[in-house]
């Protein structure tokens, strides 16, 4: 049964109301030859024709369960065990929508409660929202927010240029109308020192990634190191904003230790596969004493009329449905799905196994990092670096990977592309998934080609 | 509806109270009350200055977030930092503990134009009756 508001006479009112003699005439403007072509579609086929078609044109991808990856630059091949697709699977939680009315929705939002609670351990702040679309949008989020802590008074938005790039052309989009000032970024090889340089009184917040796009690490402690940078851009009453890899955090100092105010990252390492690009989730957390300006949904610990612990989203009057245009920001949902499959994940590895999926990737990526080094014409460029390293090659690294493809092996970022210094640069990726036979192969390819 | 005769006040429901040429500044009863329970007050800092109509402090109510606008052009010298504490004081006594800022008055004149306690009065009764009828 179609339902279908309006009747003729509603239409036909409306119509004349705005001058138009038919429906057919507001679509004037569209070509006939284009406005209802006869598509040329094949003869019907039956379900089972259908199912061995779609197979057909899925095996034309290079999946992950046929090609080895060594590709990595913000999206990360790691085990998910099954426990987190049993749950993520139940009915209750993936039909579930927002859970605005807590008496019906315990459910959904402890687990969003117990997501957060993992997200603020894992990064050392104090308050987690449920998540935004990805780790691009949440960047761009938390420099907004940072505006809004400064009473919308300081306009300079500093941006390290290893920052992944497409954040950062996600982040230009987002300022582009709002009268923030992007900078820091020019100079593709700006170190920590060259974005301390350009605070001053304007300087809403810093925002940088560690590791950096290239894998590094970058260094915490001391003047030079990132304690020192949030303790430059604090004394201009500005905040520190870090981009994390949740993974690396299994094994390194949360940002929470070094002086950040907002962390955010990409979630999808965290029990959500590659699937392509996405869906994938941002992670999002701040201190406390920001959370009146933090963007997005927010589920917290409470307690019932008759005593009893329960959850409710809170501190709604910040987001739009209630504050409209004056909200804290425009996005009003979460990535729920993959929220809990990454608080499943969390819950399942534990403190110890993440760091052990954290080592086993440190661990493989420096062995194939030392056995590419050796190899004449490849040359490692990183020092210290985490799950991923670049590599400068004798061959163009669009041929390489081509190689390499052929020989079912997704290679490495082809870096060129949008640093010019690393024209003939690769970034490769190693996790816990790749065997060291695996390994072996890659070198064993590149050195045919050394 | 509580009223002081000392205050004047806003069309946007703010009131001031003129003390040679300091000021204190809140929100009215009729506010607090269309508010409903009051859960946090953001104020701006000390040393802000403000032109009269600008927004100068967020007030949070388990309904709603609204803004509050400046009754009279001036800066900022002390803020009630009991409401961050205690913001329930807004509802409770909204014209005199529960009071936002303190401020020194740009231009005192700025104030005889806006409504003394009985006008208010009557532009909220009016309000009122406006609800009423829809």
């Amino acid at each position: 049964m179609t339902y279908v508001p309006h009747t003729d006479a509603d239409r036909e009112a409306m119509l004349k109301a705005i001058g138009v003699r038919s429906v057919e005439e507001l679509f004037a403007d569209i070509p006939d030859s284009v406005r209802n072509p006869v598509l040329e579609l094949p003869p019907p086929l039956s379900e089972m024709e259908v199912l061995a078609e779609l197979r057909e044109m899925s095996e034309g991808n290079a999946d992950l369960d046929h090609y080895t990856c060594f590709l990595g630059a913000g999206a990360y091949n790691h085990f998910v065990p099954s426990v987190v697709d049993a749950v993520i699977s139940r009915a209750e939680f993936y039909t579930a929508y927002t859970p605005y009315q807590p008496e019906i929705s315990q459910g959904t939002l402890q687990t969003i409660y117990e997501y957060q609670s993992l997200v603020c351990g894992l990064t050392g702040m104090e308050v987690a929202n449920a998540s935004h679309y990805d780790g691009a949008t949440a960047l761009a989020e938390a420099s907004l927010m940072a505006f809004e802590v400064s009473r919308r008074r300081k306009h300079k938005v500093i941006v390290a240029p290893d920052i992944h790039p497409e954040y950062r052309q996600v982040l230009r989009t987002y300022l582009r109308s709002t009268g923030l000032l992007l900078m820091g970024d020019e100079d593709p090889q700006a170190g920590l020192e060259d974005l301390a340089a350009l605070i001053d009184g304007d300087t809403a917040c810093v925002l940088v990634q560690n590791p950096n796009f290239f894998g590094e690490l970058l260094p915490t402690d001391g003047d030079n190191g990132l304690s020192g940078l949030a303790h430059a851009v604090h004394e201009a009453s500005g905040l520190l904003v870090v981009v994390v890899d949740p993974i690396s955090l299994g094994l390194f100092k949360p940002p929470g230790e070094y002086g950040a105010d907002i962390v955010v990252g990409e979630g999808q390492p965290l029990g959500n596969p590659i699937s392509f690009g996405g869906p994938y989730l941002g992670l999002f957390a701040c201190r406390d004493k920001y959370k009146r300006k933090m963007p997005g949904r927010l589920a917290g610990a409470t307690m019932d009329t008759r005593g009893q612990r329960g959850f409710v989203l809170t501190l709604a009057t910040r987001e739009q449905h209630i504050r409209r245009e004056k909200a804290t920001s425009n996005i009003c949902t979460n990535q729920a799905l993959c929220a809990l499959a990454a608080g499943v994940y969390l819950a399942v590895m534990g403190r110890r196994g993440l760091r052990q999926v954290a080592e086993l990737c440190y661990h493989k990526a420096h062995y194939a990092a030392r056995q590419i080094n050796k190899l004449p014409g490849f040359e490692v460029q990183s020092d210290q670096f985490f799950r991923e390293f670049v590599v400068r090659c004798p061959q163009p690294p669009v041929e390489i990977n081509a190689r390499l493809l052929e020989r079912k092996i997704i290679g490495g970022y082809d870096l060129g592309r949008e640093y010019p210094h690393l024209a003939d640069c690769v970034l490769l990726c190693v996790t816990e998934m790749n065997t060291r036979e695996q390994i072996d192969r890659l070198v064993a390819e590149l050195a045919e080609l050394s | 509806m509580r009223l002081d005769q000392k205050c004047r006040y806003n069309k946007t429901h703010e009131w001031i109270r003129v003390e040679r040429c300091e000021a204190l500044v809140g929100i009215t009863d009729y506010a607090q009350d269309q508010l409903s329970n009051v859960v946090f007050v953001e104020l701006p800092e000390i040393g802000d200055e403000f032109q009269q109509g600008d927004v100068f402090a967020v007030v949070e109510s388990v309904k709603a977030a609204s803004e509050c606008y400046m009754p009279a052009s001036g800066n900022i010298i002390a803020l009630n930092e009991e409401l961050l504490e205690a913001p329930e004081l807004v509802n409770e006594e909204p014209c005199t503990r529960g009071w936002f800022v303190r401020i020194a008055l740009d231009n005192p004149t700025e104030v005889d134009q806006l409504m003394d306690a009985q006008q208010y009065e009557a532009y909220v009764s009016r309000l009122v009756e406006e609800e009423g009828r829809q």
